[in-house]
This record gives structure tokens, C-alpha cells and sequence, in this order.
């Protein structure tokens, strides 16, 4: 009678999460069920269990590609740059925007810097494009009339990666720093007044209290985008790479989105992408571990 | 407001503000920028006197775009998107957070349905298998391709939910007690109680479907249902002379000089500049939403 009672009163709550369950069910693990393919050669017209099995064929032929270990790295060595500089410049700048007393000042400034954060990589790549242009961007007209050298942001592929990390820079510094210096608000002022009455010059200041003060904030981003680190940015690459550029632009995403859905080698992109999933998989588990451990951060 | 104590020395200060304010300069330049250039004729961007002020100032641009039935088209699939999508979205959303908002006590499958969602984080089939799986449910070409695949956004649900945990256990006793149901509970004292952070929710989503681009790509067959990032993205950024139909090629050739571009540009930029000022409060909200724990 009391159990009845109880269902009854759940029975609500499973009705609500009906909807949002059917939906998940199919797009998200009908995919992890399409992982199949990654053992077959997949051909549309059979469908995923009438296409013939091939065992491990497609990971075999995904080892044997010429560029698999270039893109691996590509992929690693953009990725940890941007996490680098997704610290430092936030940090850096969020310390120096704290030591403004002008509140419009710093108002404008956080309004200004944190705009590209909102815009699509379609709209901001459109604007990179245009202006770093070679021939008519307004970069290279800069550079010209300091009588610099004309530089090819992104056709260059010594120079590519680095305008891949600017450039992430730009879209998303913004965000980082109103988190820590959210993270800044939170810091004991007392603890400043006695090292005042102490005689602690600014720089002591800084390295004792401020930084020790943001320093769970630091650890438990930077663990949580350790799990990131096979990520390089699919939106910012499609739309700024070209062929010219794939010896050091090339990711494992756009790796995967070319071999699948522009030459329709669907087994082998599928095999790619399970195994960079599986990968990600133990990164995210390890450093939201991490992250529990250094930061006391749960999801819930 | 945590400030050092110590006042700054002016010389420290004054060099702070400089260079904070370059910092902003080249934060802001290239949009500016692009903004002048789509007030300018197109012989004044060729010469290259144009850096952040419109030169021989005109409308052509965007009397040529606004022309364009492709553009107009595909901006209203990107309205029908996003009027479509934010209000499924939001349901989802928050149907979803009330349950996993529940201790353990009060919904036992909790545990159960919040690895049920959590899982789908952590793991992912990939893009072969979610494409093969849209195709599946007979989606392509459809304008729910763009909206239910990602009708419950996770990441916004788990926000939700920490934001519900918050509400003080004794109004729902209280209202229980009354009598009052789930759906009632949900209604009147849930939802009331929540406007910030369904506000922020709602600017996400909004943000997320005006901005979304790569699922209009791959899953609208036909060009004419792109919504208007797919539509840029094949227009600015990668014109596929495969995708598009001569008539396109003729028009492209003219629409792809630098300042209908720009003006495109600016035209998709638009309603994030519109919306900025809610979107910079609340966004802020979120973020210390997102870090306060129940």
C-alpha cells in the first residue's frame, strides 16, 4: 500500500522525463549503436547490420594512412597551445582589469573583450579572412607601412597553427576572464589590509594572496580542459584551413569529416572517431578525477 | 569588490589602463573594421583607404544583399530555427532538471536517469554514426534535422538542475503538504522562483541555434534550406562550386566582392549585437550560477 503510494507519486516525474528520454535514445545512443560501422565496409544501401563485416580492416587501413600520426600531433599541439594561452591570457588580464578603479572604464573594456565570444566561427572567420588577406587585408597593410614583411595567415603553414591560437584567443579570453575575476571578488579584503599594515609591496601582494586566492579556479579549469586536448577547435579549423595548410592544420575532426562525408569512406571515419572517442573518454574521466581531487569539483 | 589596498602607484596605473585599452583597440578593430567596410563602395575597399571609418559612404551593399531571395530565405530558416527550437529546448530542459533536482528519497530511479543523460557527455558514436542515424529517422532536408537531435542540451539541464537544488526544501514541504502535485509544484513554485537562470538558459539556446552552422551543412541536402550561418559558410568561407547551381555561380561572383561580404556579415551579426546587453548580465549570471553548488 505505502510503495503503491510512492510510485504513484514518482509515476509524475517519470512522465516528464519521457519526452527528453526518447530523444536521447535516439540521438545519442542510436549513434553509439551506429558504432558498428567502424566494423564494416558500410554501404547505405544495406543499412547497418546487412553491410558486410570486415573486423578490424578499417582501424588497419586508418594506421596505414600517410597522415594519421601528422594530424595526431596537429591535433595535440594546437590543443595544448590554446589551453596554454586559455589561462595565461585570462589570468593575466583579469589581475590587471582588478587593479582598475574606474568602474566605466572597466565596464567597456569587459564589454569590448568579451563580444567575439557570442559570435559563430563562420562570422568571426569571415572577418579573419577579409582582413588577413594578403593581397588587400588590413593586417598586411599594417605590416607594410611598418615596413614589415607581408605574412600569410593562413595559407602559410609554418604560420598557420599560430593564427589557429590567436585567434581562439580573441574569440574566447573574454569569457575566462570575467571567470576569475568573478573568482577575484571572492578574495578576504582584510587579508590585503594586514599585509598592507605588514608593508607587502603590490607584487608581493599579487604572488601571496591573489594568485594563491585563484588558484582553485586555475587548477580546476585547467584539469577540466585537460580532457579537451584531442579537441583543436573543428569550427575554427573548417573555416579556416585549406589544403595548403593540412601538414600542420589538419585535425583529427577534419580528418574524419572529410574522410566520411566528402569521400564517403564511412568505416574508416567512424573507426577514427571511435577511437579518438574512446581516448577522450579516459582524458575526461582522468581529469575530472583530477579535478575532484585538486578542487573538490563535482558536476551535481 | 576585492581590490589591492594598497593604492597603485600612478605610474603602474596609467600604464595598466593603456595597455588594457590597446587590448580592447585590437579586441574590437577587426569588427569595426569589416563594419566600415560594408559602408563603403566597392572601389574605395580595392584602394584601401578604408580602416575604421566607412569611405564614400553607401548602402549598396546591403540594398544588394537584402535583394538576394537566397539570403532573405536563408535567414528566415534561421528565425523559424531558433523560434522553433528555444521554446522545445527550454521544455526539455526543464521537464528534465525538475526530476534529477530530487534527492534520491523522493525519486529513486535519480541515480539511474542522471548517468542515463551524464553518459552521453562522456561518449559519443562520432559524426558517421549521428549523421547515418538522422538520415535514419528520415530528417534530412527538415527543419527538425536542426532541432531535435540536440533538443536537450545537457550542459544547460545540469545548470537547470544545480540552480533547482537551491530552492529551499521547506516551500515544496509546505506546498506538499497543501496537496499540491508535481506538475502544480513545478508550475507554481519552481518556475517563479527560477527567472534568472531560465533567462540565461533561454539567451544559450538562442545564441547556440543562431549560431549553429555544421548540422545545417551536412543535413540540408538542398542549399535553399540552409539557415543563414550554412548559408554564409558556403557563400564567404568555402564556396563549393559542387554544391551550387550556375545561376548561384553568377550570382556568388558578385556577392563575394569584399563589401557585400562584409555586409553579410554584419547582417548575421546583428541580433547578437541587438541581444548583447541581456546576453553580457545574464551570461554573467550563469557563469556564478554554474559554480555555486547545491
Amino acid at each position: 500500500m505505502l510503495k503503491n503510494k510512492k510510485l504513484r507519486r514518482e509515476l509524475p516525474l517519470y512522465a516528464m522525463l519521457a519526452p527528453a528520454v526518447v530523444v536521447v535514445l535516439v540521438y545519442a545512443y542510436g549513434p553509439m549503436i551506429g558504432i558498428v560501422i567502424a566494423f564494416q565496409r558500410f554501404l547505405p544501401g544495406k543499412g547497418l547490420f546487412g553491410s558486410p563485416w570486415i573486423g578490424l580492416d578499417n582501424f588497419r587501413f586508418m594506421f596505414q594512412m600517410p597522415t594519421i600520426w601528422q594530424v595526431v600531433g596537429n591535433t595535440i599541439l594546437i590543443a595544448g597551445m590554446k589551453i596554454i594561452a586559455g589561462i595565461f591570457v585570462p589570468v593575466t588580464v583579469a589581475l590587471m582589469l582588478n587593479d582598475v578603479s574606474s568602474r566605466p572604464f572597466k565596464r567597456s573594456v569587459q564589454t569590448i573583450i568579451y563580444l567575439p565570444h557570442f559570435l559563430s566561427w563562420v562570422i568571426l572567420s569571415g572577418i579573419l579572412i577579409d582582413i588577413l588577406s594578403p593581397s588587400e587585408g588590413i593586417v598586411n597593410q599594417l605590416l607594410e607601412l611598418l615596413g614589415l614583411e607581408t605574412i600569410f595567415f593562413l595559407g602559410d603553414d609554418r604560420v598557420f597553427p599560430f593564427t589557429l591560437v590567436v585567434t581562439d584567443v580573441w574569440k574566447s579570453f573574454g569569457f575566462g576572464t570575467i571567470v576569475y575575476l568573478a573568482a577575484l571578488t571572492g578574495i578576504d579584503p582584510a587579508l590585503y589590509e594586514a599585509a598592507l599594515v605588514d608593508g607587502a609591496s603590490r607584487w608581493q601582494q599579487t604572488r601571496h594572496i591573489t594568485l594563491p586566492g585563484i588558484s582553485s579556479t586555475i587548477i580546476l579549469l585547467t584539469t577540466l580542459s585537460l580532457g579537451n586536448i584531442l579537441n583543436a577547435g573543428f569550427d575554427q579549423v573548417f573555416n579556416l584551413y585549406s589544403p595548403v595548410v593540412y601538414r600542420t592544420g589538419d585535425i583529427i575532426d577534419t580528418l574524419v569529416y572529410r574522410t566520411g562525408l566528402v569521400n564517403n569512406q564511412y568505416g574508416v571515419a567512424t573507426a577514427v572517431g571511435l577511437l579518438k572517442s574512446l581516448v577522450a573518454l579516459l582524458l575526461i574521466g582522468t581529469s575530472y578525477k583530477l579535478a575532484q581531487k585538486a578542487a573538490n569539483y563535482t558536476i551535481f | 569588490m576585492a581590490r589591492n589596498m594598497l593604492r597603485p602607484a600612478p605610474f603602474f596605473n596609467i600604464l595598466n589602463q593603456i595597455l588594457l585599452a590597446i587590448l580592447a583597440i585590437v579586441c574590437a578593430f577587426p569588427i569595426v573594421h569589416v563594419l566600415a567596410l560594408s559602408f563603403s563602395t566597392s572601389t574605395a575597399a580595392a584602394s584601401g583607404h578604408v580602416t575604421l571609418w566607412p569611405v564614400e559612404f553607401t548602402l549598396s551593399s546591403y540594398r544588394f544583399v537584402t535583394d538576394t531571395p537566397a539570403f532573405g530565405r536563408a535567414f528566415g530558416v534561421s528565425l523559424q530555427r531558433v523560434l522553433l527550437g528555444m521554446p522545445i529546448n527550454m521544455l526539455l530542459t526543464i521537464l528534465v532538471a525538475y526530476p534529477l533536482a530530487k534527492e534520491r528519497r523522493q525519486f529513486r530511479a535519480r541515480t539511474f536517469f542522471v548517468w542515463f543523460f551524464l553518459v552521453t557527455i562522456l561518449f559519443s558514436g562520432g559524426l558517421i554514426p549521428w549523421y547515418m542515424v538522422i538520415r535514419l529517422t528520415g530528417l534530412i532536408d527538415s527543419i527538425w534535422a536542426l532541432i531535435l537531435p540536440g533538443a536537450v542540451p545537457i550542459f544547460n539541464v545540469i545548470l537547470m538542475i544545480n540552480f533547482f537544488r537551491n530552492i529551499p526544501p521547506a516551500l515544496e514541504e509546505a506546498a506538499y503538504m497543501d496537496g499540491a502535485g508535481h506538475g502544480t509544484l513545478l508550475w507554481r513554485i519552481y518556475l517563479p522562483l527560477s527567472v534568472p537562470v531560465i533567462a540565461t538558459v533561454s539567451l544559450f539556446v538562442i545564441v547556440g541555434h543562431w549560431n549553429a552552422w555544421f548540422d545545417g551543412l551536412i543535413l540540408m541536402n538542398s542549399p535553399s534550406r540552409y539557415p543563414l550561418q550554412s548559408y554564409l559558410q558556403t557563400i564567404i568561407i568555402n564556396p563549393d562550386p559542387k554544391m551550387l547551381t550556375e545561376r548561384d555561380l553568377e550570382i556568388l561572383k558578385v556577392i563575394n566582392n569584399r563589401t557585400t561580404r562584409a555586409a553579410q556579415i554584419f547582417i548575421a551579426m546583428l541580433p547578437i549585437l541587438v541581444a548583447y546587453p541581456f546576453l553580457q548580465r545574464y551570461f554573467t549570471t550563469g557563469i556564478t550560477l554554474g559554480s555555486v553548488k547545491g
